[in-house]
């Protein structure tokens, strides 16, 4: 009875994205190819901030604390 | 400065709400990948990819100036045809508070549909113009327009001015005039037609047309078919009306700086697709002042409007003289065919020779004279049966324009007009909207460009005197469910304060959140 709610709202959230983003009125093809594309700009994205938020993060924490703190810090840390 | 405070008799109650930001932003969002995809079909048609069903220059006029390349014929062939189905759709009965339907299905995306020979019966009406309820198969206006067909058959075969002018349309005319408090009336055979025919022989070169926004196609035609300089002025907006009177008079034509021979301001009494009234006892105030001409089409208000139906003029408690032309149709609250024009004896009778409507279209059919006939006098108390039909319309207008207000839906327009635009957005909510209500059996009529604003595309619902209160609630419950399903109810209760009134003298109940 809880699977089918989840799938059904996972469903629900699914047609929002249909209508959302305008594939509710594309045809099967031309939705597959939209799904394709989203789903790889998508993945990109993802991978690019898994790569590099962290180290940008990090590298402007110690900039500003740097600017703040007036302590010399090694450049390499 | 007018003061408008005492213009006014009973609260005018008009609220507009704000399109919310990211709904904006996803409808663009929405419309760039139809573009894209677009643009990607147009290829493979040109490139002969893909099969051109749709209309194309010949072979031979590939090298002529392309036809078919502007935006109107793009977002006709690549939307517009996506989301076809929800119009055009064939009724099979009479288009009462219920309407039967044939079923079609279409097997390669819209362009060509298939009758299966089902019937959809008795699928909730919210569509159509029956304001009063008079588009019935049975009752009293039924069996008068019968005995009149016996005996004048239907065709006519002439204009008024040869020989089809009926002793039929000299009653109708009588009663018209008596109908709606003006000296003489006359009537037409159809209601598009009394505009664009009727306008050019009012006004001609050197005259000055004020003319709404949102004015109707036909009154937009009839002004620019008369010739005379057309002005718009913002929608319902009298300071910017006053501002384009006072230019007129100071500065006169444009280069000749002569004054204007005549100018008309032409508005209507509730405008369909926004469902606002407009604000006639300032337009009349400015009216005097300035010594115009006043055009009021009632095409949606008369018969729906005014505690005894009279329309607009009596919904605002003013005097049918100040009204130079009053104009409206039969085709809504009468369940009948054509358009009248009333005003004082000596206009009608210089529009009975100089119309084109007049002299070139043949006149009203007298089965639909007898149906206009009968339902005024209906409409007026006289012919016994005491069917309260407009306070009815007011009831459901008001119960039903609240439900959907408390429900969170964005709802345009006045609080007493009987058409209720709810606004949807995004372009596939329109066909989805569509689809999902003819699912739980209620007929809608979804609007997008380009009759509206691009983005502002909405469902307009049509209340009928004919809705019983349990039709409300079962069409009340569906439009809850879809707007849940398809995540529509958009309002923050945020309604923004009418920018041409101070704000203390609107009344509205909530504030700012």
């Amino acid at each position: 009875m809880d699977i089918k709610r989840v799938k059904d709202y996972i469903y629900w959230l699914y047609y929002q994205y249909l209508l959302i983003t305008c594939s509710y009125v594309l045809e099967p093809w031309e939705q597959s190819m939209f799904h394709t594309i989203t789903v790889t700009v998508f993945a990109m994205v993802v991978y690019t901030a898994y790569v590099f938020v962290p180290i940008h993060v990090r590298l402007a924490f110690e900039f500003f604390s740097q600017i703040f703190g007036g302590q010399p810090e090694s450049t390499v840390s | 400065y007018m003061k408008t405070d005492r213009l006014y008799k009973r609260p005018f109650n008009e609220a507009f709400e704000e399109t919310p930001m990211l709904v904006a932003v996803l409808t663009y969002v929405g419309y760039g990948v139809l573009t894209l995809f677009g643009y990607l079909r147009d290829f493979m048609r040109q490139w002969k990819i893909e099969k051109c069903q749709n209309a194309t220059e010949r072979e031979e006029q590939k090298d002529f100036v392309p036809l078919y390349q502007d935006f109107e014929n793009f977002y006709n062939r690549n939307l517009y045809m996506r989301i076809r189905d929800s119009w055009n759709r064939p009724i099979c009965s009479v288009p009462g508070a219920k309407v039967d339907m044939m079923e079609r299905v279409s097997h390669d995306y819209n362009w060509t549909f298939t009758y299966t020979g089902r019937v959809i019966k008795d699928i909730i009406n919210m569509g159509s113009y029956n304001y009063l309820g008079f588009a019935q198969k049975a009752g009293t206006c039924q069996q008068a327009a019968a005995k009149v067909l016996s005996q004048y058959g239907a065709g006519v075969c002439s204009t008024r001015q040869e020989m089809g002018n009926l002793d039929k349309h000299e009653e109708l005319e009588k009663l018209v005039a008596r109908f709606l408090g003006v000296e003489s009336a006359m009537a037409y055979g159809m209601g598009f037609a009394t505009n664009s025919m009727n306008i050019p022989a009012l006004v001609g070169k050197g005259c000055l047309i004020l003319s709404d926004e949102l004015n109707h196609a036909s009154l937009v035609l009839g002004a620019r078919l008369s010739g005379a300089t057309i002005r718009i002025f913002k929608h319902n907006n009298m300071q910017s009306l006053e501002k384009l009177l006072k230019d007129a008079i100071v500065h006169g034509q444009p280069r000749t700086r002569r004054p204007w021979k005549k100018i008309l301001i032409l508005v209507e009494g509730i405008y369909s697709m926004e469902g606002s009234i407009v604000r006639l006892p300032e337009v009349i105030a400015l009216k005097k002042k300035y010594k115009s001409y006043l055009y009021l089409d009632e095409a949606h208000s008369i018969g729906a409007l005014g505690p005894s139906g009279r329309g607009v003029v009596e919904y605002f408690g003013l005097s049918p003289e100040d009204v130079d032309v009053m104009m409206g149709t039969f085709t809504k609250s009468f369940g009948a065919a054509g358009g009248y024009i009333g005003g004082k004896k000596e206009l009608i009778d210089y529009l009975r020779t100089y119309s084109h409507s007049a002299v070139y279209a043949t006149s009203l059919s007298p089965p639909v004279v007898e149906q206009i006939i009968t339902s005024m006098k209906c409409i007026m108390g006289e012919d016994g049966t005491n069917v309260a039909r407009v306070q009815q319309l007011a009831e459901n207008t008001r119960y039903f324009r609240r439900r959907l207000k408390e429900m969170g839906f964005i709802i345009y327009g006045n609080e007493d007009s009987p058409v209720v635009p709810l606004m949807l957005y995004m372009p596939a909510k329109i066909g989805a909207f569509g689809r999902e209500m003819l699912k739980r059996n209620i007929g809608v009529v979804v609007v997008g460009f380009p009759a509206t604003p691009i983005i502002e595309s909405r469902a307009r619902f049509c209340l009928s005197a004919a809705h019983t209160k349990e039709m409300l609630d079962t069409a009340l419950k569906e439009i809850n469910e879809v707007g849940d399903l398809l995540q529509l109810k958009y309002s923050r209760h945020r309604l923004v304060p009418l920018l041409d009134r101070p704000f203390d003298e609107t009344t509205y109940e909530e504030t700012e959140d």
